[in-house]
């Protein structure tokens, strides 16, 4: 008998998947960079109630439009400075971030659930389901959403659980357009058939089988969704059909500013820039995970 | 392609009829619109008389056929808050919104495609980061609050160009440079990734070899190819910007179509809400059709498969 050198099976197969994405994770600086801050303001809005030096809600006439500390005119006690109604501005900007996630991670929780399941479907099962949902992404592309969405929002009457429900119901075209090319791609994979032979069933191999490797694809769709769905909050609430005065949210604040907006630029400002900064990470860690999943850099 | 073109056609029909249908229906059954017009505090009466008034007693699809047969008789009805045929309204705003949405498309397709090109031709240069960081920022910063900035610093702080308004040319500049860069940014990386592409491919490299500039190789050669998908993709945007237009025309008070839409919404005005909504919807189907047929004309595997 020959004696077979033991093979270091484990070293010939190099490192696993996990590890090289992760490797490669942790060397994507767009994708830490982004992570990074919207972890920072994750904390801030969770946090809000420690870190806001004032009540966001209570005003104060006596200090009305104090400029924030970088200015000649204002002072420590206000960093942020106060808006037209001596609301302290840090704490409205800090409290602000809470109105905004909620917003980004309940309509792609919502768009995410029905574009994935209508992609799913149709990229599965192909023939009339595909067709009929090919009609229903068309239809709901036609629709000018901005638009709609003011009118709906107009007629029902402005809050936030509203602006959730419709942005929710109408974004959720680009979920399945992505899910559905995504899944007739994999559906066509042999390892799709082989659990089809082992007698799994649709529900099974759309659960296990596909919905594991679609994932990539559908994480940058929702940070997409979510940044988009922040940006239309904002719109919405700038137009006065969002969510209603006084809670604080960064779109609102600007629309409240802008009458004071020519003395007063930094109630203006400094709402966009938090908005354009957060969008600005969640873009960021979606065009990273993209650029990690699949490897061959940005094209 | 005539086979095509007709299958194409049919298509585009449907859809503009299902989303004409969808668009009322939702609208209607969204809230009771009765008592929205009234107001709050308003009797159970003047709820009632209203509801006698506009005909929002009968049930929907009574509504929609009715509203449909109208309006194709090209009866749009009376606006409930202009006071005016809303025919003659759409038709008044619409130059503006044709025009801003055509020189948002050029100032957007200016600033992408020599951008877009250089950043092919150079990758990782300095110009393809300036790129990168412009598609970046456009797609991070709330078209308002940068319409706003614009606003500060070209009309408040140098004195350039008008705040508000619609009478001249120059009331044209910023909403469109707002709106333009709104949309830029799929431009600016389509035709980077697209000319990156067909740079690399075996007929540039041929075109190379017979010895021809890099400038016709570029701009013959390669553009045209990378051109393509820009067709479809300016489609899309051009219905983008046309919802956009709703949120810039308001912060420059441009009397457009987006304006109109913005004041028929706040005041409950249905009829001129729901033209406008029917009518950006149809030409949104109708610039989709439009970039599918080009597509298919210029790449014969479309229209074929």
């Amino acid at each position: 008998m020959t004696e077979v050198a033991a093979i270091d099976l484990v070293a010939l197969a190099g490192p696993s998947h996990r590890t090289l994405l992760r490797r490669r994770a942790l060397a994507h600086k767009g994708l830490m960079i982004g992570a990074t801050l919207l972890a920072l303001i994750v904390v801030l809005a969770l946090l809000a109630p420690l870190i806001a030096p004032a009540d966001p809600y209570a005003q104060d006439l006596t200090q009305r439009l104090i400029p924030p500390v970088w200015y000649d005119r204002g002072g420590w006690a206000h960093l942020f400075g106060t808006d037209n109604l001596g609301r302290d501005y840090l704490a409205r900007t800090i409290y602000g971030a809470q109105i905004s996630l909620l917003i980004g991670i309940s309509v792609m929780a919502i768009s995410g659930v029905i574009g994935t399941s209508l992609g799913l479907i149709a990229g599965y099962y192909g023939g009339r389901v595909d067709m009929t949902v090919t009609f229903l992404i068309a239809m709901r592309l036609a629709l000018p959403l901005i638009l709609f969405a003011l009118a709906v929002v107009a007629i029902i009457g402005g809050s936030l659980p509203v602006v959730v429900l419709v942005l929710g119901l109408l974004k959720w075209d680009r979920f399945a357009v992505v899910t559905r090319a995504a899944t007739q791609q994999v559906r066509a994979l042999d390892y799709v058939a082989a659990a089809a032979c082992t007698g799994a069933s649709n529900v099974r191999i759309i659960f296990t089988e596909i919905l594991p490797n679609i994932s990539p694809q559908l994480f940058v769709v929702a940070t997409v969704e979510a940044a988009s769905a922040i940006l239309l909050e904002a719109a919405l609430s700038f137009l006065g059909l969002g969510v209603q005065p006084p809670v604080p949210s960064w779109g609102l604040m600007i629309a409240e500013a802008k009458n004071y907006m020519f003395f007063s630029f930094w109630l203006i400002a400094i709402p966009g820039t938090a908005l354009a900064v957060l969008v600005l990470a969640i873009n960021m860690v979606g065009d990273g995970i993209r650029d990690v999943a699949t490897p061959g850099g940005r094209n | 392609m005539l086979a095509y073109t007709l299958k194409r056609i049919g298509l585009a029909a449907l859809v503009a009829i299902a989303v004409s249908a969808v668009a009322f229906l939702l609208l209607r059954a969204s809230g009771d619109v009765a008592v929205a017009l009234a107001g709050e505090g308003a009797s159970a009466e003047s709820v009632e008389a209203i509801r006698q008034a506009y005909r929002l007693d009968r049930p929907l699809a009574l509504q929609y056929f009715e509203w449909v047969g109208k309006t194709l008789r090209g009866d749009f009805g009376e606006s409930l808050y202009f006071k005016t045929d809303v025919l003659a309204l759409v038709a008044d705003k619409m130059p503006t919104t044709a025009w801003l949405a055509l020189f948002s498309l050029v100032f957007a397709l200016a600033i992408s495609l020599p951008l877009g090109i250089v950043a092919a031709l150079y990758p990782n240069s300095l110009i393809d980061r300036l790129c990168l960081a412009l598609a970046v920022l456009g797609q991070a910063l709330p078209n308002f609050f940068f319409a706003l900035v614009l606003i500060m610093v070209f009309a408040v702080g140098f004195h350039l160009l008008p705040v508000s308004g619609s009478e001249s040319w120059e009331n044209f500049v910023l909403p469109s440079v707002a709106l333009g860069y709104y949309v830029a940014p799929p431009f600016m990386r389509l035709i980077r990734t697209g000319m990156i592409e067909v740079m690399a491919s075996d007929y540039i490299r041929t075109a190379r070899a017979k010895g021809l500039s890099g400038a016709s190789i570029v701009l013959k050669h390669a553009l045209r190819n990378a051109l393509v998908p820009v067709v479809a993709l300016a489609a899309v945007q051009l219905g983008l910007l046309l919802g956009g237009s709703v949120v810039i025309e308001t912060v420059f008070a441009l009397d457009g179509l987006g304006y109109l839409a913005y004041q028929s919404i706040s005041h409950l005005d249905l009829p001129v809400t729901q033209a406008v909504v029917t009518l950006l919807s149809f030409i949104y189907v109708g610039l989709t059709l439009a970039a599918d047929l080009v597509n298919a004309w210029l790449d014969p595997r479309i229209r074929i498969g």
